[in-house]
């Protein structure tokens, strides 16, 4: 589970000073898929960096499982899988130690990793790839790639901030299935999009960012309910008040 | 410590795939000064060595006023030849090393038992003709004096009149001591080297893996920053310790190049040396490898950081400079200057002296404290939250 309690930061000082995250508030469950929607720029990805304590928030509080973020980094991070914005890769490693690179730095023992990088390989069907060095992988590849070694702690809560960002259409639907998956092995699941019908076929819960503030916090049907439109985008435009940014 | 432990392997694992990284590592950054070293030496040896050998050619104005002279020179195997028109701008311009000028007069003051002026034109600012300069001089000298004892005798008197006080020479240098200034330059090619072996993992670790974006994932695992920059520390130093290493070997073998023996010296890179030398370079590559990561820490990319490591890397050469124009008497405060400490200890194990143990910690010790000082910024830079960011 993890909680975000009136969340903020900022960047530079003076007159330059921009507010990247105003108070931002939500809740996500385990069991469930929660989304962080908004145009770019809203402060989808610095909200998350704050929650994976790459950022130290201005204000607020990050809990993970009930650990204050703040106080006890390590032991959120230990707890949370993350497929951050950069996704690189080793290059001169195979996809196989790659992976394990991050079990090591978790203090997982040899023999897990390599039952946990076998499981991993068939669930996201990347047999072929498995003992190639990462060089000159796909995009969908290196995505595959990374999210395997994301999750190699076997974390109960998973962080993806844009995780279908330039994969094609075959690859983004596998990687829905992942995260169906993540969420039937009563996983908390938090991810962010820009993308409109990717939140509305995934998620249970949808958080809507815009310019730094959370303007909507509902299920799918609440949020049409409530914006009185029936169709999920124009109710998104009609939450942030202008289309401005909305790509699909 | 283990997280350390595991990102180091990781990073010598990686690097030791890099062809590039190990060319730089095991080729360029250990065989380049020996090279450069062996081919300067043995040209400069050489030549003066030829110099010394071959008959010298004396440009000579006026020649058939002093017959006898002219025959003094020829013996002592100098060729004499016609004088150019305008000896001071056949000097001048390098045509000739040395002019020698016997005016009119000369024949008429010698009758006269005068002295009688001959005249040397040199350009003392070219170093290349010192050496013919000073063969003219010398030969002119010691026909004076010859001239001058002949004077005497015919006049009764005993030539030693003239020499009240005799002047001998005890030269105190050793062979080795002889090779030592002649090899000044080599503790440079030491510190480049490694310098060079830790270049590219520095660069490597920090701004590449930021361009990579494999920072940010990274930096999510639960490891401190502090861990993750030991380890890549520890990787860059085994490297660049590497280097130096092969530096010593390549510099012991390169040793057997050398015309050594023909200009009667001795360069001795045995086990004893090169143990010493390793532990005075060993706090040098931890300084070195932390400065380097801290200046890459600050570049956006890859090609930025090795712009600026570039430039870092005439650091090491202002204390070769100082101590090769300055010339200097090592005093204790020395071996405590980082970089000046290990110039010092190097230069005096080459010539075959013994530097105090007293000395060598004292280099060691201060050395690993400017280490721990640089270590420290550039944990604290490394725990800046930007660090991660790639973009």
């Amino acid at each position: 589970m993890i909680e975000l309690k009136n969340l903020r930061k900022t960047f530079g000082s003076g007159e330059k000073k921009v507010v990247a995250v105003d108070g931002v508030s939500f809740l996500a469950r385990d069991g469930e898929i929660t989304g962080l929607l908004g145009p770019n720029g809203a402060g989808k990805t610095t909200t998350l960096r704050c929650l994976y304590t790459l950022m130290q928030p201005e204000s607020g509080q990050v809990l993970v499982d009930g650990v204050d973020a703040a106080s006890d980094p390590l032991s959120v991070r230990r707890n949370l899988g993350v497929l951050p914005d950069a996704r690189g890769l080793y290059k001169r490693l195979t996809c196989r130690e790659n992976i394990a690179y991050f079990g090591q730095l978790h203090g997982l023992d040899a023999a897990t990793i390599r039952t946990r990088t076998d499981a991993a390989v068939r669930a996201l069907e990347m047999e072929d790839i498995a003992d190639r060095r990462t060089e000159g992988f796909s995009q969908g590849q290196r995505v595959k790639t990374a999210i395997a070694r994301a999750l190699i702690h076997d974390p109960k809560n998973v962080i993806l901030d844009e995780p279908t960002n330039g994969l094609d259409v075959m690859a983004t639907r596998a990687m829905r299935v992942f995260l169906k998956q993540l969420k039937n092995e009563g996983r908390c699941v938090l991810f962010s999009s820009h993308i409109m019908q990717e939140v509305a076929a995934l998620c249970d819960r949808i958080v809507v960012i815009a310019k730094g503030r959370v303007v909507a916090d509902e299920s799918p049907d609440a949020l049409r309910a409530q914006t009185g439109e029936a169709n999920l985008e124009d109710a998104f435009v009609k939450l942030i008040g202008t289309d401005e940014g909305l790509a699909a | 410590m283990k997280s350390a432990l595991i990102v180091f392997l990781k990073e010598v694992r990686e690097n030791l795939r890099d062809r590039r990284t190990l060319i730089n590592t095991l080729l360029t950054g250990p065989l380049l000064g020996p090279l450069v070293f062996v081919l300067l030496i043995n040209t400069l040896v050489t030549r003066e060595l030829n110099k010394a050998d071959a008959p010298l050619k004396l440009p000579v104005i006026g020649a058939e006023h002093a017959p006898n002279l002219i025959e003094a020179l020829k013996q002592q195997r100098i060729e004499i030849l016609p004088g150019p028109a305008d000896a001071e701008r056949a000097v001048r311009e390098q045509d000739a090393d040395v002019v020698l000028r016997i005016p009119p007069q000369y024949a008429e003051n010698w009758d006269k038992g005068q002295p009688a002026q001959v005249e040397m034109i040199l350009d003392e600012s070219q170093r290349d003709s010192s050496a013919a300069v000073r063969r003219v001089q010398a030969t002119l000298e010691a026909y004076g004096q010859r001239t001058g004892a002949l004077r005497l005798l015919a006049r009764g008197l005993s030539p030693s009149v003239m020499k009240p006080v005799v002047v001998a020479e005890r030269d105190q240098s050793t062979p080795q001591s002889r090779s030592g200034t002649l090899f000044s330059m080599l503790p440079y090619f030491f510190i480049l080297g490694t310098f060079l072996g830790g270049m590219a993992l520095a660069i490597d670790t920090t701004a590449g893996e930021r361009e990579r974006q494999s920072l940010e994932p990274l930096l999510a695992n639960p490891v401190s920053r502090g861990q993750v920059l030991i380890g890549k520390l520890a990787a860059t130093t085994a490297f660049a310790m590497t280097t130096t290493l092969l530096s010593i070997l390549a510099f012991s073998v390169a040793g057997h190049f050398l015309p050594t023996d023909r200009i009667g010296m001795e360069l001795d890179i045995g086990a004893g040396f090169a143990a010493r030398v390793l532990f005075v370079m060993l706090p040098l590559a931890v300084l070195l490898a932390s400065l380097q990561t801290m200046v890459a820490a600050f570049a956006k990319s890859y090609r930025e950081a090795q712009t600026y490591l570039s430039l870092l890397m005439f650091v090491p050469v202002i204390p070769t400079m100082m101590l090769s124009i300055l010339p200097f008497k090592p005093q204790m405060w020395m071996y405590a200057v980082p970089l000046m400490g290990q110039q010092v200890a190097i230069t005096r194990l080459l010539r075959g002296e013994m530097v105090a143990p007293q000395a060598l910690l004292l280099c060691f010790a201060c050395t690993a404290l400017a280490a721990l000082v640089v270590y420290f910024v550039t944990a604290h830079i490394y725990r800046n939250e930007r660090l991660a960011i790639s973009a």
